[in-house]
């Protein structure tokens, strides 16, 4: 991005044209100049954008109706080109069209500098990058479609209709979008298979000696992955020119600031360590564990042992609520010795890995507990697996059972089944926040387990709800954080009363 | 030496015999230079060893295969992982930047291991494997390897015993070890039809239309489950497997309506044998797809639940993931036995092994992969002592190549490194290094291909 000084008349024509389509593959970094004010809104809005597609893709299908809605309507709240047949009518109102389409582009490539510096952070823009150009991309009229690909010089090998015919059978089985007639109107193009991982992975498309057929329909999926290797490597290159842009003291701020808005609560940082005895986790996992936890704490005590994906999802959860690694160790010595690990194994099959956790071991990296977003999406138990979210990994009928063991009213159950059949699953967790708190309605937006716990302690603490602070966010979630360890130390006292009570009541329930 | 005899105590004396005499260096260096054509591709890869009382060496590299004989001979580990190749010597990983220091490119590697089937097998838990279960990596092998050729055209699959209670499958092909992360685990999520943890109880979901890679895998399973669900596993005879597993499973409203599942439960009662209730299973599913009906899947997602291959796709995505190599000491006491009843399931049950010949070859490799160096008992010997026998044999026949060796006397060195060839070549064992071998020339063969190919296209520039 050269932010030197040109005149912007010539630029003007030249802008028209690179902004002929709404959708855009940007290949070329704006060459005009911006005020900083401009820069900031522009960066911000965009990251507005990047971090509803975040969350609408975790709360809903992608592509399903309520998806599509929502993304539709927050492209026209932050005022990005979006569907273009709409220009002509609404030109009036608002910005025009060609100034959506610059803010697209500009905000783009504002945030490829933000968001190169780390592989953490380029692999997260990346993913809300891809996601809102299918969005985008599938939502053209065919003929854009075609006129898109041509514009940006994208060309795919078809097949031969003799070829199309031998593999109808196959083709046809393949795809939900292909039957026994389309196969012959439509054009197939036979790809790599690295080049469609998305449609391998879901077995979409059929497949056969490392090449896979694409219907025309789901021609997206080449293009997309044309996009995320173009922005892979583009990323790359960006990091490499950060030197100079971080020299200008005007934007490494702004930058910097950027790039941190989009992690959320950090719950590694610890204010609260020591906080909590070992003999109170049985009676917290009961009270203030969200259910994946409390599902990990149960199996750990029933079966002494935990699999690799429930060490680190549970580890991670309770270093997170203050742990101490000296704690850490005793905690999951103390269980596993009472089960085929005897203590001299532990010692040398299971203890570095908790140290590992805590940032002692190997590239000494402090572990950040699991978000819920993480607990979902990545890793989903397999067998003899209890970590995952039990809202996303539960047979309903054995969910349902768990729940009414945990004394959840009937309809509340029947509340929570419902979120979970419409796969909104951390809101599901959130109704069984209020239902097993016994609030109407709590105000936060449940995205951690450790948020979960944090909010629950608060609320078993007892009335000390200080009115959040909407603003800058990274400061009132440290506050959170200090508000729940003065929290935690409040209900110490009340928990060593209660616990006896407690642990028959968890007993019972295993 | 009986078997039940055998113990990791006396590891420490085998082991430096086996690695001076046995262990097949040349060809484990010839595989992992794979013809030198990358620069440093063995230099680079990350070796890691298990020695006495677990202690765990990450980072080792090689410069060359002297040094890494040298080294396996003076560590004498128990156990060898491969890892990646890295971008600088894992040796020195510790020099260079942090985060310039990377895993380039691994084969791609599947584990599929046999605790991942103990809810669907009665005969075993844990880490015992017999005869039985062990059909399972028979269906397993059968399905990946063929999807594995055909669907997505590797051609390089090295399939070996792991040790212990699975097997693991190396794709050497080019292709395959330049795959990315994300490629990896679409190929193994392509790859996994049975899914879930332990709160999940049914496991297989088909949907219409069922892709052609499913048809084919339904196709080897259909071979296998009358005979080793239905007889062996008796899963629709014993009165606790209907209850823990079918009816259950039935039970969840998308898998069975609830008036086919108490049509079930009453015929059930009134007959016995696994096979007819097998097929009043499939009546079922069979007439409720000619009613057009939904979820008429419920019988082949039985089969698939209980006999297709579990991977552990963690394995197999993770470019950076150690992978324990096929030339490794068995550690583990009671499994010789264990080995020795697979071993014969090998050997007795021969139909239950009715490949076609064309993949004879990667059946010789678990084999090898079996002998070769475990210390399976035969016939009240463990099979070390044996191979130990057969080195101490005199040589018969070898009476030229005594003389030669008076001939080359002044060049110690040369008749040293020749005997060491020659060790294993008069043992049991050369068989499956042989075998090896043929692999390896697969490999030298398509990677002359390939060269020739591209030397060609130069050309037409």
């Amino acid at each position: 991005m050269q932010f030197g000084s040109r005149r912007r008349k010539i630029i003007n024509s030249a802008q028209t044209e690179l902004y002929g389509h709404s959708v855009q593959f940007y290949g070329q970094p704006p060459l005009e100049n911006i005020s900083l004010t401009e820069f900031e809104t522009f960066a911000v809005e965009r990251l507005k954008l990047l971090k509803t597609v975040e969350t609408l893709g975790v709360s809903f299908v992608k592509h399903s109706e309520q998806y599509s809605k929502k993304l539709e309507s927050e492209f026209k709240n932050l005022n990005f080109p979006y569907r273009p047949e709409t220009d002509d009518r609404k030109i009036q109102t608002g910005p025009s069209e060609f100034e959506k389409r610059r803010k697209d582009h500009i905000s783009h490539f504002i945030l490829r500098l933000a968001y190169c510096q780390t592989e953490d952070l380029r692999r997260w823009f990346i993913q809300q990058e891809v996601d809102l150009f299918r969005y985008r991309f599938n939502d053209l009229p065919p003929k854009q479609k075609l006129e898109f690909l041509h514009r940006n010089n994208l060309q795919y090998d078809t097949i031969s209709v003799e070829e199309k015919k031998a593999l109808q059978d196959k083709l046809v089985n393949s795809s939900y979008a292909v039957s026994g007639i389309t196969v012959e109107d439509q054009d197939f193009y036979k790809v790599p298979f690295q080049d469609a991982l998305d449609l391998v992975r879901t077995r979409k498309v059929y497949l056969k000696a490392g090449y896979v057929y694409i219907p025309h329909q789901d021609i997206v999926t080449i293009v997309l992955n044309d996009f995320r290797t173009r922005l892979s490597k583009a990323l790359a290159l960006t990091a490499r020119s950060l030197p100079a842009v971080h020299s200008d003291e005007r934007l490494q701020p702004l930058l910097n600031h950027l790039s941190h808005a989009y992690v959320g609560q950090d719950y590694s940082i610890q204010k609260n360590v020591g906080k909590i005895s070992l003999d109170q986790i049985d009676s917290l996992s009961g009270k203030s564990f969200p259910l994946c936890m409390r599902q990990l704490h149960q199996a750990l005590r029933e079966n002494h042992h935990l699999r690799h994906g429930g060490r680190m999802q549970y580890g991670l959860f309770l270093k997170g609520i203050g742990l101490s690694l000296e704690q850490a160790l005793q905690f999951w010595r103390s269980e596993f010795i009472r089960g085929k690990v005897d203590a001299d194994k532990f010692d040398k099959a299971y203890a570095y890995s908790i140290r590992h956790m805590f940032g002692k071991e190997g590239k000494r990296t402090d572990y950040t507990p699991y978000s819920c977003m993480k607990v979902i999406l990545s890793n989903p138990p397999s067998q003899g697996d209890h970590h995952g979210c039990p809202f996303r990994h539960s047979d309903p009928e054995l969910l349902k059972q768990k729940l009414q063991v945990y004394k959840v009213s009937p309809s509340g159950i029947s509340q929570i089944l419902e979120l979970v059949k419409g796969m909104h699953y951390q809101l599901a967790c959130q109704k069984y926040f209020e239902l097993t708190h016994n609030i109407e309605d709590s105000s936060f937006s449940l995205n951690h387990p450790n948020q979960y716990f944090v909010e629950s302690q608060k609320v078993l603490g007892g009335g000390k709800d200080i009115k959040r602070e909407t603003d800058p966010q990274q400061r009132s979630q440290e506050n959170a954080t200090t508000r729940a360890s003065t929290a935690a130390q409040d209900t110490a006292a009340k928990d060593v009363a209660e616990m006896t009570e407690d642990l028959d009541s968890f007993f019972q329930d295993g | 030496m009986p078997s039940s005899d055998y113990d990791s105590a006396s590891l420490p004396d085998l082991l430096p015999l086996y690695y001076r005499r046995l262990f097949p260096f040349s060809q484990y260096y010839r595989w992992l230079n794979y013809g030198g054509v990358q620069k440093n591709y063995f230099q680079n890869r990350e070796f890691s060893f298990t020695l006495k009382d677990d202690i765990y060496v990450r980072y080792q590299s090689f410069t060359t295969q002297n040094e890494l004989e040298k080294e396996m001979q003076k560590m004498n580990p128990y156990k060898i992982d491969i890892g990646a190749v890295y971008s600088h010597r894992p040796s020195q990983h510790n020099t260079v930047k942090s985060g310039t220091f990377q895993a380039l490119e691994k084969e791609l590697v599947f584990d599929i291991d046999m605790t991942d089937y103990d809810d669907v097998r009665s005969c075993c838990s844990a880490a015992d494997i017999c005869s039985k279960c062990w059909t399972l990596m028979t269906i397993a092998i059968r399905i990946l390897d063929r999807a594995l050729r055909d669907d997505f055209g590797f051609q390089h699959l090295l399939w070996v015993y792991s040790g212990r209670r699975g097997v693991h499958c190396w794709v050497c092909d080019e292709a395959a070890r330049k795959l990315s992360v994300a490629a990896r685990s679409a190929v193994a999520e392509y790859l996994s039809l049975v899914k879930g943890g332990e709160e999940t109880m049914k496991k297989v979901s088909l949907s219409d239309p069922i892709h052609p890679f499913i048809r084919e895998s339904l196709l080897v399973v259909e071979q296998y489950f009358p005979r080793y669900g239905l007889q062996e596993q008796d899963i629709l005879g014993r009165k606790e497997s209907v209850d823990k597993h079918l009816i259950k499973e039935l039970d969840l409203p998308l898998t069975l309506p609830s008036n086919v599942r108490k049509d079930l439960q009453q015929d059930f009662q009134n007959e016995r044998k696994p096979e007819v209730r097998w097929k009043l299973i499939r009546d079922h599913a069979t007439k409720k797809k000619a009613a057009g009906k939904k979820g008429h899947h419920f019988d082949k997602e039985i089969m698939l639940q209980y006999c297709y291959p579990r991977l552990d796709v963690n394995v197999s995505k993770g470019v950076n993931h150690l992978l324990k190599t096929i030339h490794a000491f068995m550690t583990t006491t009671s499994l010789s036995s264990l080995l020795t009843r697979t071993c014969s399931s090998f050997n007795l049950d021969q139909d239950a092994f009715l490949f076609p010949s064309t993949l004879k070859n990667w059946i010789d490799l678990i084999l090898f992969a079996f002998f070769f160096l475990i210390p399976v008992k035969t016939d009240g010997i463990t099979f070390f002592s044996l191979i130990c026998e057969e080195l101490d044999r005199p040589r018969i026949g070898e009476e030229e190549e005594k003389a030669e060796d008076d001939k080359d006397k002044e060049n110690e060195k040369d008749a040293a490194e020749r005997r060491k060839i020659r060790d294993y070549k008069r043992t049991s064992l050369a068989k499956y290094v042989k075998c090896f071998d043929q692999f390896l020339d697969g490999i030298a063969q398509s990677r002359k291909g390939e060269l020739l190919r591209k030397s060609d296209l130069q050309k037409d520039f």
